[in-house]
């Protein structure tokens, strides 16, 4: 994926637009070349395995990195003139919680432990000028928790969140994160953290919440089949790449990168080997910023040889294609 | 899962809620307890006394103990029990002053200091061990020097010899509280490093700085009982436990019980902090959860 390709989405500009994206200690580099964009009401899942930079990509989106990473390339988002990265901290809080929010993947930690949940929901509601008066922004936060499938919202509004569930505390983070009608939402790994059964429950919340509003929706998480449900489009992350991209019915089916078959295969819960294990793909991931040259799967690829050892480039479009020498379809190996 | 299982497998505390379903431990009960005394009888002696602890009585220098004078009269005839009423007052105060000015300044100072850049962030914290190295005691010395020594010039010096352990512990706190993950969040919600550090930061880290106090309260006391028997704190006439004790001191052979009860007093407001400290401590620190 280096240079990015002019396309057109047909509902108009994208809302995010990322080239060209290089994350960095400034000895090591975590995420290297991501170029993707996400159109309005689009939902778009980034998958891969952990350390492959998916969280990276998201918090440099944000403008949440920690201190001494250090983030290039271009991100623009619909209605915003300027480039985000290169933006102070003034311009970029003043669009967190606003036009890009965020939802974390542990709601065990992801409130202030003292303060209660209304004061919390109300507070984003103040800081962007959404409303204005105390009270206004108190009944507009128990709304938003009606709004979640909270039971009782008047009940909840009053509690500490150490006085609810992690279902909960996930509902009352989204709906921190839709009270100002954002149009990009990420959701780094929203559900990882919860119950199978409440899993379903937010990810109907969060593609809801994602419609009423035509907002953009980033969708991080390594399980391919929450992936399936959530997104129309996704894109496969390894080591820092993007490797894969496409379709969501269409990369799931016939994935071309060796890599997102590896998932694809490591996900069948039915299919077993010689010895009755379950399949997996060889050795692990390496620590940041020690990936090999050329193909960053190289290492680990059953289909690799001496070719590999230069990165092969994009095939296809921004929206489909893979970075691959010997695709699955292809005759090689 | 069985109420067995969850009986041992409690889930985990979140660190700083309010309702820690935890009960209040015996050192801080015995602790407030001592203080409680203390403080009661610093106030009482505002409206009575045995005896006005200042009025010399020559007829009756070096009494014992006596239903007259409870726990006996110094060289100039005056109540001890008085004294050390009115000696509380004195190191009440002193505490009171020395470990708000330290609280109140060294605990923004860590907070912002936390939140800095790394680089300047290391340079406080060298700079802070610096000061940290310096006693408080020969900083009221010096102080007294200069100044004039007094109550006032005792207290502000150990006020400010004790801001470097306020900001100490106030950056490390809040280092700790920027890496928690509602920050993180609270920033993806747009808000801004002044109000991260004030609704954020400061009331997670309230915990420990309430621990600091106490634990300060104690050494604040103590030194300026040390100082006015170094007679660089408090001047007679106004009690101090310190001074009671070095005008003892050189009675200590024809009066021993003199000595004892300043001693005592100031062992006693020592203990009752140390124990309200370590009490408070144990239901705030998260880290001590398994251990007892």
């Amino acid at each position: 994926m280096t240079a990015a390709e002019p396309f057109a989405t047909p509902d108009g500009p994208d809302v995010l637009r990322v080239s060209g994206l290089h994350v960095g200690t400034g000895r090591d580099t975590l995420v290297e070349d991501v170029s993707f964009s996400v159109g309005p009401g689009e939902r778009v899942g980034l998958i891969g395995e952990s350390g492959s930079g998916k969280s990276l990509t998201a918090l440099a989106i944000m403008g949440l990195l920690a201190d001494e990473l250090h983030a290039s390339g271009d991100v623009r988002l619909r209605g915003v003139d300027h480039e985000l990265l290169t933006a102070g901290e003034a311009e970029r809080s003043a669009l967190r919680g606003d036009t890009m929010s965020m939802v974390f993947q542990e709601p065990m930690t992801a409130l202030n432990p003292l303060m209660r949940v209304e004061r919390q929901i109300a507070e984003v509601l103040l800081i962007h000028g959404t409303r204005r008066e105390r009270a206004a922004a108190a009944a507009a936060a128990r709304d938003l928790l009606a709004a979640v499938d909270l039971p009782d919202p008047e009940r909840i509004a009053r509690r500490y969140p150490h006085q609810l569930s992690g279902g909960q505390r996930q509902r009352v983070m989204l709906a921190i994160a839709l009270a100002n009608g954002p149009e990009l939402l990420i959701c780094d790994e929203p559900t990882t953290a919860l119950d199978v059964t409440v899993q379903a429950q937010m990810l109907r919340l969060i593609v809801d919440g994602v419609a009423d509003r035509d907002a953009a929706l980033l969708f991080i998480s390594h399980d391919l089949a929450v992936v399936a449900t959530v997104c129309d489009r996704v894109l496969v992350m390894y080591g820092g790449r993007i490797v894969e991209a496409g379709e969501v019915r269409q990369l799931l089916t016939r994935p071309q990168h060796p890599y997102t078959q590896g998932l694809l295969a490591a996900s069948d819960l039915e299919a077993v080997d010689a010895l009755g294990h379950l399949p997996t793909i060889e050795g692990s991931v390496p620590p940041g910023g020690r990936f090999p040259d050329g193909c960053v799967f190289r290492n680990r690829c059953p289909r690799g040889d001496e070719r590999c050892t230069t990165w092969p480039g994009w095939t296809g479009t921004e929206r489909s294609g893979y970075a691959c020498w010997y695709p699955i379809g292809s005759a090689h190996g | 899962m069985s109420d067995r299982f969850v009986a041992e497998h409690p889930p985990p505390d979140v660190a700083g809620s309010p309702d820690r379903g935890r009960s209040w431990g015996g050192s801080a009960i015995v602790g407030a307890t001592i203080i409680g005394v203390i403080v009661f009888t610093a106030l009482v002696s505002f409206v009575w006394t045995p005896h006005d602890p200042l009025l010399v009585q020559g007829a009756a220098r070096l009494q014992g103990a006596s239903s007259e004078f409870w726990f006996g009269t110094d060289r100039f005839g005056r109540d001890v029990f008085s004294r050390l009423m009115m000696g509380a007052r004195t190191a009440l105060f002193v505490g009171v002053v020395a470990v708000s000015l330290a609280g109140l300044v060294g605990t923004p100072l860590g907070i912002l200091m936390g939140m800095a850049p790394r680089w300047l962030s290391q340079l406080f914290l060298r700079t802070n061990d610096l000061l940290l190295a310096f006693p408080a005691l020969l900083l009221a010395i010096m102080f007294g020097a200069v100044y004039g020594a007094s109550t006032f010039t005792a207290m502000i010096a150990i006020g400010i010899a004790t801001i470097p352990v306020f900001a100490r512990v106030a950056r490390s706190g809040t280092l700790q509280v920027l890496s928690s993950e509602y920050v993180l969040a609270a920033r993806s919600a747009g808000r801004s490093r002044p109000a991260i550090a004030l609704r954020h930061v400061l009331p997670n880290i309230g915990g420990l700085v309430i621990v600091q106090a106490s634990v300060s309260f104690a050494i604040a006391v103590l030194a300026e009982a040390a100082l006015s028997f170094l007679g660089f704190g408090t001047q007679p006439p106004t009690p101090s436990w310190g001074r009671m004790l070095q005008e003892a001191q050189e009675l200590v052979a024809v009066a021993p019980m003199q000595a004892v009860w300043p001693g005592l007093a100031i062992a006693a407001a020592v203990l009752g902090f140390n124990l309200l400290g370590d009490g408070l401590r144990d239901r705030f620190d998260p880290r001590l959860d398994d251990s007892r």
